[in-house]
């Protein structure tokens, strides 16, 4: 039982003395290899935690929407609409949402300011997410000045920063008072933002907002399984454009590898025959070339899913972030909570691992499969 | 006892430019003696050593080894014979492994690593004891007046201590019999002395010895038990 794995210890042990004999050679190969599991395994947990991002914040989103439209426009709905949708049948419960967007000059980026209802939350105090309050630089206690619509600065003590599971969710959030949410934009009492209409049964949906569309012609209802699948839409649409532009990047590592792998050099094939000629067999060699394939791919790929996910979720992929994120949707910046997922992973380790390893196993074959004073002389 | 019997191997047999290297050779190479095969560049000096080796596979004709140890195949016991032409690779791996032990005209050390590794190469497949295996080389290249570069990386040698390596790892396992291509051939006189001392030792240590060469030092040894000469791959002498 001891001399197998004795002998898998000695080959393993001479396949990295051999993988460091040609140092140069097999570091510019882990390198580019790196390189490309680095961009694609990046490329797969940036969507994965947009994706997951997205499903948070659905999960909290009320199941239909309801705006008013004027012109094609978005504008307030009137309050007193929602006791006429709270009266169709299979409708549980209506609420009118005052919310907008804040544009902060100093940080550049769209604010989201929303009403809430929730006694806690006192008079001209605010509940602010942990991008506002990394950007403000503020903590619990702190006042912070906002511009209302007369130009005034109107002050507001932060009274929570609120902790989301995603950061997404919360993270440019600003929470206040129905009252201080109208002082801010003046916005006109009697009408809101739009309807948030919660179903008793999710699949009467379709039939209540036909009957909201019949009753109110100036509406659109929204449901969350269509905001759902346009966001999973606009984040597969980026996802693959950067799928198409890092073809290229893969095409030539594959090209690269594949000399890399393909290409038994004469010092290689001479080797192979003075292994065979002084005592080791095919299988031998075979193995102890799986052994320096392996490692080369496993590193590469370690390295690789390592440096993304670095990338990712402490920098925010800052590489690609102008071409997966958009640019206003998703400000100010915001820290993605880490995703693994463990099938993309397996199709990413499958894709990368085991092609290199048959790549460079087909030739070492060839060379060890023929007599040993064959290969010595070739 | 090795013994060949109308032993041809003939290159790309079937296409439009057959070669062939040795012609009809029978054979027999007694144990524990020094056999010499000479003959010019060409003469089928190296393919015959070959096929006796297990390297290769004879076209047609048959070797047999007579006497080997128990053990060295399965179910085979101590002084049977065996027919080689005929067996798959993985026994001819078997008897290559601890029958034979080779020393090529260019010594084929592996670059790059050390002399302790090259002579250890062979015992890697065989899972044997590390410690015990690298007691055995050191042993070896201490007696072969190596032990200074032990450490060293065989790509700073002279080509007498690259010698005297390749020596050290075809004597690893301890095989019956040594097989030595042209060794002087990258030697001068004083070396090549020295080798055939070195030689003699080992002949009377019981190992069976071939070595092919046309170097007179070599074939004119009184070391030489037997000399055997060959021209376009038959034996023209000495058998």
């Amino acid at each position: 039982m001891r001399a197998p794995i004795q002998r898998y210890r000695n080959i393993l042990d001479f396949a990295l003395s051999s993988l460091l004999r040609r140092k140069g050679r097999n570091l510019a190969l882990i390198g580019v290899y790196t390189l490309v599991v680095f961009v694609i395994a990046s490329l797969i947990f940036f969507v994965q935690a947009l994706k997951r991002e997205a499903r948070e914040l659905l999960v909290q989103a009320p199941d239909m929407v309801v705006q008013r439209m004027v012109a094609g426009r978005h504008d307030p709905v009137p309050v007193a609409q929602a006791e006429a949708i709270r009266a169709i049948r299979g409708v549980e419960e209506v609420q009118a949402r005052l919310w907008g967007y804040y544009y902060d000059p100093v940080f550049g980026g769209n604010l989201t300011v929303m009403a809430s209802e929730d006694p806690s939350l006192a008079a001209e105090a605010v509940w602010i997410g942990q991008g506002v309050a990394r950007s403000m630089r503020v903590k619990e206690g702190d006042l912070i000045s906002l511009r209302g619509y007369g130009g005034l600065p109107i002050l507001f003590t932060v009274q929570k920063i609120l902790a989301g599971e995603s950061e997404l969710v919360s993270s440019d959030l600003i929470l206040m008072s129905p009252t201080d949410v109208r002082a801010l934009f003046n916005f006109p009492t009697g009408l809101a933002t739009d309807l948030a209409v919660t179903a008793g049964n999710p699949r009467e949906l379709p039939t209540i907002a036909a009957k909201i569309v019949e009753q109110f012609p100036d509406t659109r209802p929204i449901l969350k399984s269509e905001v759902l699948r346009t966001y999973e839409a606009i984040f597969d649409w980026r996802g693959g454009l950067m799928v198409v532009v890092l073809g290229s990047a893969i095409l030539a590592f594959i090209i690269f590898a594949w000399d890399k792998a393909t290409g038994l050099s004469a010092e290689e094939r001479k080797e192979i025959g003075i292994l065979k000629s002084i005592g080791w067999e095919s299988s031998d060699v075979l193995l102890l070339k799986f052994w320096e394939g392996s490692v080369v791919s496993l590193t590469a790929f370690l390295s690789g899913v390592l440096l993304a996910y670095v990338h990712v979720f402490f920098f925010s992929a800052s590489l690609f972030e102008h071409a997966l994120k958009g640019w206003s949707v998703l400000f100010p910046r915001y820290q993605l909570v880490p995703v693994l997922d463990g099938y993309q992973l397996t199709v990413l380790f499958f894709l990368t691992v085991l092609p290199y390893t048959a790549a460079t196993l087909v030739p070492i074959w060839r060379a060890a499969t023929v007599d040993p004073d064959a290969a010595m002389r070739s | 006892m090795i013994e060949l019997i109308e032993v041809m191997k003939t290159y790309q047999a079937g296409l439009a430019t057959p070669f062939t290297a040795v012609d009809r050779v029978s054979l027999t190479i007694p144990d524990a003696r020094l056999t010499v095969l000479k003959g010019p560049s060409g003469s089928g000096k190296t393919t015959l050593l070959t096929l006796i080796g297990c390297m290769a596979r004879p076209t047609s004709g048959r070797i047999h080894l007579h006497g080997l140890p128990a053990g060295t195949l399965p179910a085979l016991q101590a002084g049977d014979s065996v027919e080689i032409t005929s067996l798959p690779e993985r026994f001819l791996t078997t008897i290559r492994r601890r029958t034979f032990g080779f020393i090529f005209q260019q010594f084929n050390l592996v670059r790059g690593i050390s002399v302790l590794e090259n002579v250890l190469l062979p015992t890697y497949p065989m899972g044997l004891d590390h410690q015990e295996v690298e007691g055995r080389a050191v042993q070896r290249l201490e007696g072969l007046g190596l032990a200074r570069l032990i450490r060293s990386s065989v790509d700073r040698l002279s080509g007498g201590e690259a010698q005297r390596v390749a020596i050290a790892r075809a004597l690893i396992n301890d095989p019956a019999v040594i097989i030595a291509d042209e060794p002087t051939a990258h030697l001068d006189s004083r070396l090549s002395e020295d080798f055939m001392e070195l030689m003699g030792e080992f002949r009377a240590a019981g190992k069976t010895l071939l070595i092919t060469s046309h170097d007179p030092i070599v074939y004119g040894s009184p070391l030489a038990d037997l000399v055997v000469e060959m021209r376009d791959g038959q034996i023209v002498a000495g058998a």
